[in-house]
């Protein structure tokens, strides 16, 4: 079995069902993305996509929808998601902690292409995300730091 | 809050604890074994200084089969350069553009 490459863990002040609705909602990810959105049904079996404006720049097939706990996509370059070498996989998992939600995104089977981008990507997403959740604004200053292409 | 930011500086201000952090750094996702003998500590120390650190959610941990796999968590860290160096990059970026306004005229007037 192959590891997971990358973990990361952010403690939000939210309920499990804001954090979920957060993942999939177009308007809320264009706002912690940095401008990007994700776009799918979300159904389980449905192609799903991270756009900027008409540009996809990540896409893949939704593996797992159990809301609002457990969220698993495969992920790839939109040239590469035929290419199983170029294909990693992201599991959002959602847990109640007390009075705030605890979000791991395990982030498996990357190749370096695909690491170098999201070491840096995800944490800033994280702490805007959950800065939004929070306070109902984004990070301002964070933009450049998602290594954005 | 077990994730506040007092729990992170106390983790981070102790050495050996730091040292982990690098050697998950270098490598990441490994079991506590492979941890004991690279720091050449028994697995009781270990373990302690990993509680504090994952108290403190610089370090995350992941189920695979039997194994218990250790990861570095990079977002408190994150949040903290948000916090405070964020700002003076900000600054920096500010100050750098009002300088090639200013000489760009300068050029102009010339």
């Amino acid at each position: 079995m192959s590891k997971p490459s990358f973990v990361y863990v952010t403690y939000i002040n939210s309920s499990p069902e804001q954090v979920w609705n957060a993942l999939q909602d177009p308007e809320m990810t264009t706002q912690y993305w940095f401008g990007h959105t994700n776009a799918s049904n979300w159904e389980e079996g449905s192609g799903w996509e991270h756009r900027r404006g008409d540009t996809v720049r990540l896409a893949g097939t939704v593996l797992e929808v159990d809301p609002p706990r457990r969220l698993v996509l495969s992920w790839a370059a939109p040239e590469d998601t035929e290419n199983p070498e170029k294909v990693s996989r992201v599991t959002f998992e959602i847990e109640p902690t007390g009075d705030s939600t605890r979000l791991t995104v395990l982030h498996e089977e990357l190749d370096d292409e695909m690491m170098k981008g999201i070491s840096k990507g995800w944490p800033a997403v994280l702490s805007n995300l959950k800065t939004l959740l929070e306070t109902g604004q984004t990070l301002a200053m964070a933009a450049k730091q998602c290594g954005d292409e | 809050m077990a994730h506040d930011i007092d729990s992170v500086f106390k983790a981070l201000a102790d050495p050996t604890r730091r040292r982990l952090l690098d050697r998950l750094h270098r490598e990441n996702g490994v079991p506590l074994g492979a941890l004991c003998t690279d720091l050449g500590m028994s697995r009781q120390a270990v373990s302690k200084h990993l509680a504090i650190l994952v108290a403190a959610n610089l370090v995350a941990t992941v189920r695979r089969g039997r194994e218990k796999l250790h990861y570095l968590n990079p977002v408190p860290i994150h949040e903290i350069a948000q916090r405070w160096i964020g700002k003076y990059e900000g600054d920096r970026l500010r100050v750098l553009s009002e300088l090639k306004r200013g000489l760009e005229l300068e050029s102009k007037e010339e």
